[in-house]
């Protein structure tokens, strides 16, 4: 590899890097702004107009809140905690394609950090080791209510985790590929050959179970057990103060992007638009292609919040009974039934 | 046995059909309902910025009146702070000396006219028990304050602001 590209890619991953963080940072601002605008209220508007500066300063109250590490706490484990669940929710950003190939002076400049043939395998092993950042922090918090959300996101993670993979499985069927970049590829514009091209309208049911499944594994409500307030004090970030809570909250953000974004490449056509075919210039269509990525991205990240703020949560027994008796049998029938489909009819 | 108010009804409890079951519905409307709130109009009233309007017979901050020439009505005759149920009222009266008559009313005066604003309950009774009209509670929320000495109002704060200044 030319040290050019070396360059180019370096600066590619700072930029997603940076722009996660940005999105995660303002995906608080505007989870208390949206959250205001269902309960008929205005949210914050007191830092800066309409209150946009608020996640700096959420943030520089963090910073400057005491650093409380309790006594009996395992203190090393106590600090790999939050690390790995920042660590485990930033790096799922690398496989994701966030547009078509640039063309800047004859050179391509590809918009995904890396295409690896494996790009679904990865995003799950990542997805699973988010759990352990929760399950660390939690038992080295040396705390019943933190051993007791620690517990519960573990349960809940690994249930939804196989009917994730059940789901994710019926879709590996149509397109036939692991590869992250490829799938995208494969659902160009939006309308091919008499029918979308969208893998949502060729797999709705596995789409559902997939949202489903990424609002359990994002730990967001309804399935927010974890971190239960009226049960469990705080869940696992009970003992957490100052920058270490920060990050955990933070990391909920960050994996609630990521999901949005897989699940934008995955069942919403990614960077691809309509009549994408129409405009000529290759680079435009890039950088519209990334653009749409993003509108889509946010569309999902605001269904979040939207769920959030009129769901219950549901109950421990519920949580269960939805994740092993309903989610993981449908999702054995959508295998069954995409495969007698792909037989018959293609 | 016969229930007193004859209002019982017998509730029976149908099994959930499918659709109840696969929860999607119900799920579609709860989504559509929180939707029509988010374009609603905010209920909030921006205070400070903002006050809410008060009904007209609001009880807010006592003022101590002025007459017609801006002579003090108050004669501390103590039937304000007799009438208190809260004992929130102490004055101490005074007698009106030889130029004073632009300042005071008539011949009895009071020198020192305290409220205790934790104690006051604004029920109002002071203003009906005052004979000579000197006191009515038409100010605004009585504001906040870090100790509790500088809730005992004197003069300065009650009495209304002279007239022509």
């Amino acid at each position: 590899m030319e040290l050019i590209d070396l360059l180019i890619k370096i600066a590619l991953i700072i930029v997603i890097f940076v722009i996660s963080l940005v999105v995660a940072m303002y995906s608080t601002y505007a989870e208390r702004k949206i959250a205001a605008f269902f309960q008929d209220r205005v949210g914050p508007n007191r830092a800066g107009p309409w209150g946009i500066l608020q996640p700096l300063a959420d943030g520089g109250k963090m910073f400057l809140k005491e650093e409380i590490i309790p006594t009996n706490a395992t203190g090393f484990l106590f600090i790999v905690g939050p690390s790995l669940a920042i660590l485990t929710a930033c790096i799922g950003s690398a496989v994701i394609p966030w547009g078509q190939n640039l063309e800047i002076g004859g050179r391509v400049i590809p918009l995904q950090v890396t295409d690896i043939n494996v790009g679904i395998l990865y995003i799950f092993g990542v997805v699973s080791l988010g759990v352990y950042g929760i399950m660390i922090g939690g038992w080295a918090s040396n705390n019943k209510y933190s051993l007791l959300g620690a517990i519960r996101a573990a349960s809940q993670n690994i249930s939804y985790e196989i009917s994730m993979g059940l789901s994710i499985i019926a879709l590996l069927m149509v397109t036939g590929t692991l590869s992250l970049g490829e799938i995208a590829k494969q659902q160009h514009g939006f309308w091919a050959d008499g029918y979308f091209s969208w893998n949502v309208f060729k797999q709705p049911l596995g789409f559902l179970l997939f949202i489903v499944c990424a609002f359990a594994e994002t730990n967001r409500s309804p399935f927010d057990l974890p971190e239960c307030e009226t049960e469990l004090v705080g869940g696992y970030h009970t003992e957490y103060s100052s920058m270490k809570l920060g990050f955990y909250l933070f990391a909920e953000y960050i994996n609630m992007f990521i999901s949005s974004a897989v699940m934008a490449t995955l069942y919403f056509g990614g960077y691809n638009f309509p009549f994408m075919d129409l405009i000529h210039s290759p680079n435009l269509v890039a950088i519209l292609g990334v653009v749409a990525l993003f509108i889509k991205i946010f569309m999902f990240i605001f269904f979040f919040m939207w769920v959030r703020w009129t769901l219950p949560r549901f109950r421990y027994d519920q949580l269960m009974d939805l994740g092993w008796k309903t989610l993981i049998p449908l999702a054995i029938a959508n295998i069954v039934l995409t495969g007698i489909f792909m037989t018959f009819f293609k | 046995m016969e229930s007193l108010s004859n209002k019982k009804k017998q509730l029976e409890i149908k099994p959930l059909n499918f659709w109840e079951r696969a929860y999607l519905p119900a799920i579609a409307k709860g989504l559509s309902i929180t939707m029509s709130h988010f374009f609603k109009k905010p209920v909030t009233i921006k205070y400070p910025e903002e006050k809410r309007e008060f009904s007209e017979n609001f009880r807010g901050m006592h003022s101590l009146k002025r007459d017609e020439q801006g002579r003090e009505r108050c004669t501390a005759c103590g039937l304000c702070a007799l009438s208190c149920p809260a004992e929130a009222i102490t004055m101490t009266a005074a007698e009106r000396q030889k130029g004073e008559e632009h300042l005071y009313r008539e011949e009895k005066y009071a020198a020192v006219y305290e409220i205790n604003m934790l104690r006051c309950i604004f029920c109002g009774l002071c203003e009906e028990a005052c004979p000579k009209e000197a006191i009515y509670l038409d100010g605004d929320i009585v504001p906040s304050d870090y100790l509790r000495k500088d809730f005992i109002y004197g003069k300065d704060k009650l009495v209304e602001a002279p007239l022509n200044q």
